[in-house]
Formats: structure tokens, sequence, C-alpha cells
């Protein structure tokens, strides 16, 4: 081609067409154009399907510290600085900032050290009056930081360490001492003079500072002070107030004893046995119960709150016991778990500060973390060749430091973020402290460092399946009875109608039906509970009802309207039928209920809430059966006609058509419908949340409310701390409810597309 | 009969009676909304009601609204104390709103008719809606000027009253145009010359530079101080002059209550006015509603900062779901090898639509609040740290949040649009020698427009309408502010904003007094209602007209 074309007259025209040059340059520009388009939107396209596969990793993400273990990781190993000959380590803790060490040694010599390498930073001798010599020790629990001394006159000195944070040129500097709460001389325990061979203590931190001290004399006397202090109004000063007694009725070798926070109970560990007894009658001790580990004891220590105690025996085994109420108010101690033996003999046992976790040390060197609730061994290792004696954790569980019969300090950091959560511990029963029995329980947070988190999933699955159960309940029937109508019966003309009015639906903010549910819905119902029976009795009795009349109907009369439009000749029916029920409401309850059906029903021993499962079925049941209707209607509709009219054709009955060809032909889409709604109600928050108490309870009463894993993340996930157990857990149960309602749909969209398929086919 | 039964009929009426039952579901529940929505807003006459009830030793006057009345059993009146006679079964009781807060015990009372004398409706009772408290309802006494009375008993006290008010409210206005206005732009100011002070400290700048700098920092700051000040004084004799007038009133028990008119909002007399009066007072009303702030923890007054917020909201989100949604759609469709893989990513993008909402505004608050925005503000914003920026829910992530919700519904409604246009037409443009995106960009995608417009409005009624996802993602009870004003950079995409859907649950169930929220909650869902019906329908209208336009094109 050249730039000339022969026309018809021969004449050589003008070619419209650009020069070569210039048309080779416009057609790169052409393919640089598609070219750029092409990767444009191919880099788009990949960009959203990667960010939407994004959603799963990124909660996968969050989720997956839970199932990490511990870890323990020696940081340094040094010799601790020595201490005088005939005295020896009594205790060790270590303060928050994980710099500095604390020991306290038998003689009352406490030494703060460096952590790091064991350099002493402070040393300081408990005070004692010339004539005494401590003879015993105790501590009180780790949060508190409270140690005695018993002495060999029968006091007993109270200490705490002392940090005074500075800032010197913005790093941080820490300066401890020892201080005395409960003044500098020591508290008469023991009013003979006795020396102190035993001693328990424990601090109370609700209301004023108050001490049980709990000591065994030389001459085999169990003597006990409570000590509270007084604040005077005027100087503040602090006065203490010292009431004793003797529990007579003791006579026992203690190795290990324990008092709780409550001052009410009391553990003697004695050679294999413990014995629990009650001293909330300081004067009358009794001994509830005596059981038998079965090995001796080596280890004894309380986990954080004070409720459990852990053991460790001799042979390396661990279990928790804590006392439990039965029915009849009577208090037995009780094994609640064991937990993975270690190889030798138990020789401390080390609770957390703040969750209900501890670590274990044994005669072979080795040091185990385990934790009460999920009774996981998060890690079992072997920090040195000899014996551990001591150890001691951070108040933060960062770190920990573990010390050897020969004065070889290990310190360690530990990564121990998530270990309440196990398998067992979000989908099993699990026995928490204080109940009688191993249960299901949500309970994610509250005020105190005590609590025992409460993490288990099944009240919330099981809530979050009984609004749907219900809703499906309510939707399916009518969903699917609607559209079979809509699709197969009703005329064209009102079809238009219909069908864009149920679709409407859809599309209505479910804030706004749970708000009406919340607010008009429950109380209407509570009200009119007869009414609403008897709507759900009723109202299909009354259209059969209907459509027999209507066939004694004059026939003149009942030939003016054609097929398909009984639905609008319903209309009346329910709403009349309606205000019959609503109005008939109190007359029912005067008649057969003593004037409140809900009276009655609580009377019979039904709970009854006004936020309900009934309630809620309605209401979800209403935003899900659009859903089923558009589905299930689309999947009737698009059944081939020469199927139906075949059947029409061989004699059988509209009715009989539609349930003997057009049903068994549209199921599944009818199934894919009813899948999608089921996954829409299982999703749903808003209207659970308004119109269900959120109370997490596990049972399938219909008049009770429940808590739903959305509507649980909805409340729960802006308060919690980012990166905690509980932030993971919601995750957790975001990931859940993602899954599931993807596998839900990916089902349904599968078998819709396989209909669709089929369709063609027939 | 067997025949009858045989003939399927009456399963044919049950699955009708589906039907009808679910239009009378959907029309009820529309009209239960339109009803009590729109009925906020009439001005309901006050009546006093007189109970003489003997048996109860009941006997007082009320002066109030008739909020509802239902009937309930006996039994359930005894119960709560009441004595009710043998031969009744069932009775009637009313709720009346008595407003008055701070002097009665409670504003909504529950009065059984037993007893109960004929309604009045006296003339000239005041309906006072004040900035604190609710409504008052009473009788005029006077008009007080600093404790002396310079109005009683004139023939135009109710004109001469309404004047007063008039002018407080004016300068209501004008303090708070002052507050907001004036001394917000200098905090704002004040807030960013301390950033600045702070990032100068950050960069480690020193000597001359920092002297120069500190000094020109330290001369706005006392600029910013004096022109306070000036505002200051302003302000208090606003207050002062405000504070004078005081209009005493008597309640329906015969007790006086002075309400100072600083407090007055407005005052009405339902009473005395004429149907076309009250038509007039009930589209002021509406427009009042839509246009005002909300006041007493949001229980009074109008949802403007909802709308707008919700609005922007939506605005910023269409922005940026519909050229992924869009060119996703174009890729999969057009681009995408149509084999196993690309079906696998459809059914899942599809499947997306059908994930609970809750589940994004869970991944929104981890990734792009926490991950996301911490970074930025570690990056662009040190000087605010520790106080967060971007790193904590706002109107941006808020948005991002419900474009990622909606990108399914824009991706499906798009390629629905493209799949329609026949292959013929490719092909045609195609043979004439066009390059594919020519074809793509000229020819397909013009056509698949009202798919795409679909998409967006479906996409902008569902983010409109999400409530659950944005509770973790940006939206709050009450902003300060709205999130586009004068102030530079106009659009605030960090600020919290207020939603129309959690303004609904907020006010209805964490409002501490439901009853007085009751009817305003009715009117946001009303509002919000009307908001996504008409959207969805605008999407339907949209669809089928350009379908008829294209039409000819495409066949």
């Amino acid at each position: 081609m050249t730039g000339t074309v022969a026309t018809a007259t021969g004449k050589p025209a003008r070619s419209k067409l650009p020069e070569q040059a210039l048309r080779e340059k416009r057609r790169r520009w052409r393919r640089l154009k598609d070219n750029i388009s092409r990767i444009g939107i191919t880099a788009a396209g990949y960009g959203v399907v990667l960010s939407l596969a994004l959603i799963f990793v990124y909660l996968l993400y969050e989720v997956l510290p839970i199932l990490k273990g511990a870890t323990i990781e020696p940081v340094a190993e040094y010799t601790m600085p020595a201490l005088p000959a005939g005295d020896r380590l009594a205790h060790l803790t270590m303060e928050r900032y994980q710099e500095l060490g604390i020991r306290y040694s038998a003689q009352g010599k406490v030494t703060f050290f460096n952590l790091n390498d064991g350099s002493i930073r402070a040393q300081q001798g408990v005070v004692f009056p010339a004539n005494q010599q401590p003879s015993s020790f105790a501590a009180a629990e780790y949060l508190g930081g409270l140690v005695a001394y018993g002495t060999n006159q029968g006091g007993i000195q109270l200490v705490r360490p002392d940090y005074e944070l500075s800032f010197p040129n913005e790093q941080r500097h820490i300066s401890p001492q020892v201080s005395f709460p409960y003044g500098n001389t020591p508290i008469t325990l023991d009013l003979e003079g006795q020396a102190i061979r035993q001693l328990a203590v424990q601090e109370s931190t609700r209301g004023r500072p108050a001490v049980l001290a709990v000591g065994v004399t030389a001459d085999q006397r169990w003597v006990l002070a409570h000590i509270s202090t007084r604040e005077n109004l005027f100087t503040g000063a602090l006065s203490t107030q010292v009431k004793r007694s003797q529990l007579t009725a003791l006579n026992m070798q203690p190795s290990f004893i324990l008092v709780d926070k409550s001052f009410q109970n009391l553990f003697v560990a004695e050679q294999s046995r413990i014995h629990y007894v009650d001293i909330s009658d300081l004067t009358a001790p009794r001994v509830l119960q005596t059981v038998d580990v079965g090995a001796e004891i080596t280890a004894f220590d309380f986990l954080v709150g004070s409720v459990s105690v852990v053991v460790g025996t001799k042979t390396g085994e661990l279990s928790q016991w804590f006392p439990v109420r039965d029915n009849s108010n009577h208090y037995s101690f009780e094994r609640v778990r064991n937990f993975a033996s270690q190889p030798g003999a138990i020789t401390k046992i080390t609770p957390e500060y703040t969750r209900k976790g501890f670590l274990a040390a044994d005669s072979k060197g080795n040091v185990s973390v385990h934790y009460a609730t999920s009774s996981r061994t998060l890690l079992s290792k072997n920090l040195s060749e000899q014996a551990i004696t001591n150890m001691a954790i951070s108040p933060v569980n960062r770190a920990v430091m573990a010390v050897t019969a020969q004065g070889r300090v290990t310190f360690a950091s530990v990564w121990n973020q998530h270990p309440q959560l196990s398998f067992k511990a979000l989908w099993n029963r699990v026995w928490y402290e204080g109940r009688a029995d191993p249960e299901y329980i949500w309970q994610s947070s509250s005020g105190n460092d005590e609590f025992e988190s409460k993490f288990s999933l099944i009240p919330l699955s099981i809530g979050t399946l009984k609004a749907a159960f219900f809703a499906m309940l309510f939707a399916m029937p009518l969903g699917i009875m609607a559209a079979v109508y809509t699709a197969y019966f009703m005329t064209p003309k009102l079809r238009g109608i219909v069908k864009p009015t149920i679709e409407v639906m859809e599309a209505l903010p479910t804030v706004i039906l749970g708000f009406l549910a919340g607010l008009w819905l429950a109380p209407f119902m509570e009200n009119n509970l007869p009414a609403v029976f008897s709507l759900l009795l009723g109202l299909p009795l009354m259209m059969v009802l209907a459509s027999f009349l209507w066939r004694y109907l004059p026939s003149r009369l009942r030939n003016r309207v054609a097929g398909g439009w009984e639905a609008a000749i319903l209309v009346p029916v329910v709403l009349a039928f309606g205000w019959f029920a609503v109005s008939a409401s109190p007359w029912v309850e005067v008649i057969f209920f003593d004037g409140s059906m809900r009276q009655w029903l609580t009377n019979s021993g039904i709970t009854y809430d006004q936020r309900n499962a009934l309630v809620v079925g309605v209401t979800m049941g209403f935003a899900v059966i659009p859903t089923i209707y558009s589905i299930a209607e689309d999947a009737v509709f698009n059944v081939p006609k020469h199927l139906t009219q075949g059947s029409l054709a061989l004699g059988a009955t509209p009715w009989q058509t539609m349930v003997g060809v057009v049903l068994p032909t549209a199921s599944p889409g009818i199934f894919s419908g009813s899948m999608i709604g089921f996954g829409r109600a299982v999703g749903e928050t808003m209207i659970v949340l308004m119109a269900t108490g959120n109370s997490p309870i596990v049972n399938f009463n219909i008049f009770e409310g429940m808590r739903t894993l959305s509507a649980n993340i909805a409340v729960e996930l802006p308060e919690t701390a980012v990166g905690s157990s509980h932030f993971r857990i919601l995750f957790l149960a975001a990931l859940v409810l993602f899954t599931f309602t993807f596998i839900l749909n990916t089902i349904a969209e599968v078998v819709r597309q396989r209909l669709r398929k089929r369709y063609s086919n027939l | 009969m067997k025949k009858w039964f045989n003939s399927g009929s009456p399963w044919i009426w049950l699955t009708g009676g589906a039907v009808t039952i679910s239009v009378v579901m959907v029309v009820g529940l529309l009209g239960l909304i339109a009803v009590r929505g729109f009925s906020h807003f009439w001005p309901t006459n006050v009546a006093q009601i007189e109970i003489n009830d003997a048996k109860n030793n009941i006997h007082e006057v009320l002066l109030g609204e008739i909020a509802r009345s239902e009937t309930v059993t006996a039994a359930f009146a005894r119960e709560a104390g009441h004595v009710v006679p043998e031969h009744m079964k069932v009775v009637t009781r009313y709720l009346v709103k008595q407003g008055n807060r701070e002097h009665v015990s409670s504003d909504f009372v529950w009065r059984f008719n037993m007893g109960m004398e004929e309604f009045q409706y006296p003339k000239g009772v005041y309906v006072i809606e004040r900035r604190a408290w609710g409504d008052f309802f009473g009788f005029p006494q006077a008009l007080q000027y600093g404790g002396t009375e310079v109005l009683s008993s004139a023939a135009d006290f109710h004109q001469q009253v309404q004047q007063q008010v008039a002018e407080s409210v004016a300068a209501h206005q004008r303090i708070k145009r002052i507050e907001r206005g004036d001394i917000g732009r200098i905090n704002t100011r004040m807030e960013a010359l301390r950033l600045q002070q702070r990032q100068l400290e950050l960069d480690q700048v020193s000597g001359h530079a920092l002297q120069q700098a500190l000094a020109q920092i330290e001369q706005e700051k006392t600029q910013l101080d004096a022109d306070y000040l000036a505002l200051r004084q302003q302000l208090d004799t606003l207050y002062a002059e405000q504070q004078q007038a005081v209009l005493r009133m008597q309640m329906v028990n015969g007790q006086e209550a002075d309400i100072k008119l600083a407090d007055i909002v407005a005052i009405t007399l339902p009473n005395d006015m004429s149907a076309l009066q009250k038509w007039s007072e009930y589209f002021k009303q509406v427009w009042v509603f839509l246009s005002a702030e909300p006041r007493e923890a949001n229980t009074e007054g109008g949802i403007f900062p909802a709308i707008f917020g919700t609005i922007t909201m939506v605005f910023i989100m269409s922005i940026m779901v519909t050229p992924f949604g869009v060119l996703a759609a174009i890729y999969l469709r057009e681009y995408a090898k149509q084999g196993f893989v690309t079906r696998m990513v459809r059914i899942s993008v599809y499947n997306l639509a059908g994930v609970p909402s809750i589940v994004y505004g869970v991944f929104g608050l981890g990734f792009f609040i926490y991950f996301l925005g911490g970074n930025i503000d570690r990056i662009f914003y040190e000087a605010a740290l520790p106080s967060p920026t971007f790193g904590t829910p706002g109107l941006f992530w808020a948005s991002l949040t419900l474009a990622l919700l909606t990108l399914p519904v824009v991706i499906v409604s798009t390629e629905e649009g493209l799949a329609r246009i026949p292959s013929t037409i490719r092909q045609g443009s195609l043979a004439l020698g066009a390059t594919k995106s020519e074809t793509l960009w000229r020819v397909v995608v013009p056509l698949a427009t009202p798919g795409m417009m679909t998409g967006l409005i479906l996409a902008i009624a569902r983010a409109a309408g999400e409530v659950a996802p944005l509770m973790l993602v940006g939206v709050v009870k009450l902003a300060p502010t709205l999130p586009i004003d004068g102030e530079f950079p106009f659009v605030h995409l960090d600020r919290k904003i207020m939603h129309l859907g959690f303004h609904i649950f907020d006010v209805g169930f964490q409002s501490p007094n439901v009853e007085a929220a009751r009817p305003l909650v009715y009117a946001t869902a009303l509002t919000l209602v009307v908001l996504i019906i008409v959207l969805n329908l605008t999407a339907v209208t949209i669809r089928n007209r350009l379908r008829e336009k294209y039409r000819s094109d495409s066949d």
C-alpha cells in the first residue's frame, strides 16, 4: 500500500490516511496504550483479589500466636553473692522492671542485686531487737511482696521491699530499700515467747491492710495473730491492732503451712497428706478434711488469688487442688487437675503474679511452665545439671531466675503470652476456681488481677446457633412457601409488585430491625404472649379455613377473581385475625393464665427474659426471609416450562405438579438459598446485640436470651488490650465466623451453579 | 371434602398465605416506622388529667402529652400494687409525658384510667423546649429581668415572650459561633504550635535556628493568647446579659418555677394552635431535626452531624471502591484466563459478600488501624505521639473498611453488566482493527455502565446501613466537630464521625432515658430507611433506564 489509491475515474486521489511514519508512530502508541491498560487492569485485579485474601491471612496471623507454647532463653549465668556461714537462702523475688533481684536470707539479710551479672546494688539487714533472732520465714502472696520473719522470742517482723524510681538523664534508676509497713518492732505472735519454728502469713488486699499470721512454736503449739491497721484521721499515721489466739485442736507436724487471703482457710501439708482446716472461727479451728496425695509433698504453694493450691511431690507429680462447695454448702478439698510430671522431685513452685500460671522446678535441674485453667504444660526445659532449689519470676511474667544448691544463678527471659488458651480451654468443660463442677463459661474480664478468665467458646457458639436456629425456624417455611407461590401460582401482575417489595427488605439496615425488636417487639410480645402464640398456630388454620370457605362461595362471585390472587384475598383474613388475636390477648390471659402468661410461665419453672430467642427468631427471621425467598424464587421460576406443562398435560393437578416435578428439580436452589440465609443469620450482629440480653448462657430455651460470637466481638473488642489473649480470642471468633460462612456460601454457590447447568441441559 | 383436600387447594392457599404474611410484615414494619417517625414532629395537644381514685387514694392533676395507652389485665395492675375492683378483668393505662424533669420524680408516668376524669385541653399552656432537663409544661406567670417584673398581663404577652425568646436564641447562637468558630480556631492553632515545637525537639534542631523558631512560636502564642482574652471578655458580657431574663412559670400543681430565657430553645402553645399553625410548626420541627445538632446525650435536638457523617463516609468509600471494584471485575471478565482458578476466585469474591460484616470490622481494627495507622503515626505524626492521629478509629479507616466490605457487591454487579454484552460486539470492534483496550474502554465499558452504577448504588445503600463494623473502626456517639470544615486541610480523614445507624443504636440502647429518646429514635430510623429505600429505588431505576437505552445498541 502506498499513499495513493486509484479511483474509478482513474485519477489518483490523495488518501486520507496519514504518512507511513506517522502511522507507525500511532500504532506504537496504540500498542503502548493497550499494554498499559492490560498491565494496569491485571495489577488492579490481582491487588483486589489479594487484598480480599489478606483478610483471611491477617486474621490467621493474629490468631496463630495462641498456639505457640512458652520459651525460656537463658540470658546470664553467674554465682550468687556469698552469704556468711550458717546463713542460707530463704526466698527470692524480682522487681517489675526485671532489673533487680531480691534475696532474703534465713538470718534476715536482704540483698538487692543486679539480675544480669549478680553484682550487689544494696544490702540491708532486717532490724531485730537485741535479744531476738529470726527463727523462721514466710512469704505472703507475691503480688504484695510482703514477707515475715518469725523470731526465737515468739515475735514476727513484717517486711516489704520498697523502690524509689527516678529518671536522671532520662534513664530509669531504681533505689531499693527495705520497709516495715506494720512497724519497726516485731509483733508478738506467741504470748509465751517461744521460738516460732514454722510460719505462714497472708495479707488481705481488700479494704484496709490486714495480715494473718499462723505459727508453730518450738513446743508444738499453733498460735495465730490477726493484725489489722487503722489510719488516724488527723495525722494519717497507721496504728496496728492485734488479735491473738491459739489453735488448740491442731496437732500436726507440718512441712508446709498456707493461709488464704480471706483468712478463713488453712492448708497444712504433712508428709503426703494435706489437712484442710477452717479457721473462720479463730478460737475453734475445724479440720474439715484430710487428703492423701500419694507421695511425699516437697513443694506447696497458692496460685494467685490464694484459692487454688498447687502440690508438688517427691516423685515429680504436680496437681491443683481447691475447696469445692456442694449443694448443701459443705466444702471439700478436691484434686482438680494434674499436670505433666517432672523427672525429679519438685523443689519449688513459683506462681505467676497476675494470672493462674506457675513454674515448677525439680531436683534434676528442670523448669517447667504450667497453666492451671487450660491445664497446659507450655514448656519443660533443663536449665542446670544440679538441683534447682529456688526460683523467682518477674511480676510481668517476662523473666525467670533459678538458683541451684551451689548458688549458681540462671537468669532467663521468658515468652509466655497466651497460656490461657488451649483447645480444651476453649471447647471443653473446665473446672474453674470456686465452681462445683467443670462448666462452659464465657467471662472474659473483671476488675482485679486475681480473676480467672473464663474463655469457653461453647456458650457463644451455642448462642450463635440458637439465634440462627430460631431465625431459620421462622424464615425457612415462610421464605420457601412464599417463593413457591410467587414463582408458580401467582399472577404475573401481582408478582411484579410482591417480589420487589419483599426484596426491599434485604436492603433494610439491620440496626433498624434490631431497634424495633428491642424497643417495640420485645415489650409487645411480653405483654401479648397469647397473641403471639395464637398467631403462630392460628394463622395457617385461618388460611386453610379461608380456602375452604372460598370453595363454597357462589361461583359467580368466585369466578370474578382469577387464580393466582389467593395471596391478595388473604390480606384481610390475616389482618383481621391479627387484630383479633391482639385484642383478645388480655382476655386469654385472664381466662387461661390467671391474668399473666409471663407469670404463669415463671411459675411453671420456665425463665422468661424480655429480650429472648423468640424475639430474635422473629426479627432475624424477618431479615433472612428475603435472602431465602429471592434465591428460591429464582430457582422455582426457572424450572423449564416444558417439564411443568408435560406434567399438567398428563392430568396432574397444579399442586401435584408442584410437589412431584417442580420442587424436586428446584430443590438444590432452595437448599442453596437456605444455606446463604443461614450464613447471614449466623453472622448477623446488630439484631442480636439489641434484641437479646447478651448473656452467655448455654441452653435452647426460647424464652431466654443468648450471646452470639458476632455480638460478643462488637461488645468486647473495643475494650480489650491489643495483643492480649482476649484480643486474639476475639480474632479467633471472627476467623471462625469468616470460615464458617465462607464454606457455607461456597457450598451454596457450587450447588447453584450445578443447578444452572442442569436447567440448561433439560 | 376429600376431593377438595386432594386437589391441593389448601396447600396452595397456605403458600399464598406465606406471601401475604411476608408482605404484611414488610408493609407493617415500614408503616410502623413511618407513623411513629412522622408523628414525632407533630405538636400534640397538652392534656390536663384529673384523677380522683378513692380506692387507691390517688388524687392528682397531671399536665402533659399522652404518649400512648394500652390495655392490660387486672392481675397485672394488682401486681403493680394497684387496687382493682373484682368485676374488672382488664384496665386501660396511659403513659403521660409530664416533663418538668427536675421538679417531678419521673417525666414519664403510667396512670390507670380508674377515677380518671375526662381530659381537658386548657388554653394558654406553654410547652417549653429547653436546652437541659427536657420539656417543661406549665402556665406562664410573668417575665422578669434582673429580678424585677417587666411583663405579666399585657395583651400581647405571648408575642412579647416569643420575641424575647427569639432574641435570646440569637444571642445563644452568637455565643456558640464565638466558642466553636473563633476560639476553636485559636485552639487548633495552639495545638499546631505545640506540635511544631515538639517536631523541633525531634529533629534535634539547635543553636540559632532553634532560637529563631522558638521566638516565632512564642510570638504567635502571645498573639493568640491576646485574641483569646478579647474573645473571652466578649463572651462574658454576652453570657451575663443572657442570664438576666427569667420566665416565671406555674406548674399544674400550683408550684412556681423560674426558667431562664437562656435555657429556652422554643416555646409552643399547641392547645391554642389552629390546624394550619400546627402544620407549619410540624415542618419547622422536621427542618430543625434534620439541620440541628443533638443535645442532652443525643436524646433531644437534631441529627445533622449524623447525616453529614454518614454521607461523607459513604462518599469517600465510593471514591475508593468504584475504581478498584470496576477494574477487578474487568480483569476477571476480560483479561483473566477463564479456567478453574478464575472460577474459584470468582466464587470466593462472590462469597465475601456473605461474610458477616463484623468480620470486616475486626480486620479493619486490627490491620488498618493498629497496623497501618500505627505505622503511619510513627512515620509521619511522630510529634503528636503518644496521642494517635491515624492509629485510632476515624473517618478514613471507616470508609476503607466499608470499601472492602462493598467491593464484592461492585465486582458482582459490574461483572454481570459485562457478561450481558454479547461477544459479537467485542468481535465487531476487534474486527474493525481496534485494539483490546480500545474495544474495552470505548465499546464494552460504556455498555456496562448500568451494571457499574447499580453496583455502586447498592454498595452505597449497604454502606449507609451498616453499623456493626463501624462500631469498631471510627463511629462515635458524639463527635465534637464535623469531618469537613473550614480548617486546613478541609477534609479531616482522621476525625471520628457520627453515623445514623449508630445513632439509632446509641440513643435507643445506651441512653439513660429510653422513654424520652424513643420518638427521636423512630424519627432517625425513618430518615435512614427513607435514605436507603431511595438509594435502592434509584439503583433499580437507573439500571432499568440504562438497560433500555443500551438495548438497541447491544442487540
